[in-house]
């Protein structure tokens, strides 16, 4: 995919292609179900995430988690998670197209980040996910390497988040 | 920057991703039918407004969307503690001491 990117040597930014996502809110103590449905085991403690080929998860609330899949197994996993529901009441919603991902990556990618998110970024650990603000939006970040990371934003957000962040790329090339 | 203690998620983050929700431990009357309008109005507006350590709650609205109480020094702006929402006020007499 050609995907817009914005870049210098030290970090790069692209918007990625879609994917599927969910935001599964379920009791702590029913994950297994939720697991076996999804096919990856869940992360109990907020800010975790597990990975596996093209799924993800990331737990995000003390019942909350954000899950990650390919765009064409998303009826696949609804089906997965209806027949769960018959014995374990929880509630799973397809936000994929309520987020854009934006892709960060490159030895500045956390200093780009706190151009405009408050926290402390070195404390996010890698394959971690934490919901936050960027600039008073609401975003969610991950973290896939010590200098990779993705943002989803919800989409009325994105010209304004990602405009942000081509303003402060251009900053840190020209050295501000 | 204040950072705040959220004892859902145990970490310690920027206040930017919290939501003040005013004072905690203010329970809604059982039957409010039998109040009389001043004991409503009581319990719709009026505050303690303390000078000093106050129980108040706090929503982690851009993180884990909970709601919880804090125990904070209106006159330093210093957390002392923040617990679980339901759980009762703590015992903060030593913390205070070390002010």
């Amino acid at each position: 995919m050609n995907a817009p990117a914005t870049s210098f040597d030290a970090v790069t930014v692209t918007i990625l292609p879609p994917v599927a996502r969910f935001n599964l809110r379920i009791a702590p103590s029913d994950l297994a179900a939720a697991s076996q449905a999804f096919g990856l085991s869940l992360p109990t403690k907020i800010g975790q995430g597990e990975q596996n080929a093209d799924r993800g998860a990331y737990c995000i609330g003390p019942d909350e988690w954000l899950l990650h899949a390919a765009e064409a197994d998303q009826q696949a996993i609804v089906a997965a998670f209806d027949e769960v529901r018959a014995n374990t009441p929880h509630s799973l919603v397809v936000i994929s197209d309520r987020e854009l991902t934006i892709g960060i990556t490159g030895p500045a990618a956390a200093e780009l980040l706190s151009v405009a998110c408050p926290l402390d970024l070195s404390r996010i650990p890698v394959g971690g996910a934490k919901r936050t603000v960027f600039d008073y939006a609401q975003v969610t970040l991950i973290r896939d390497g010590e200098d990779a990371f993705r943002l989803e934003v919800w989409r009325s957000y994105f010209p304004h988040v990602h405009g942000l962040l081509e303003v402060a790329t251009r900053e840190l090339a020209l050295g501000l | 920057m204040l950072l705040i203690h959220c004892p859902y998620c145990d970490d310690t983050l920027p206040e930017l991703e919290f939501a003040y929700a005013g004072e905690a431990h203010i329970a809604r009357p059982e039957d409010p039918s039998k109040l009389s309008d001043e004991e409503w109005r009581d319990f719709l507006f009026i505050r303690t407004n303390v000078k000093g350590v106050h129980a108040e709650r706090w929503r982690h609205i851009n993180g884990c969307g909970r709601f919880f109480n804090a125990l904070r020094d209106t006159v330093s702006d210093r957390f002392l503690t923040t617990y679980k929402a339901g759980e009762a006020r703590p015992d903060t007499t030593d913390l205070e001491a070390a002010v």
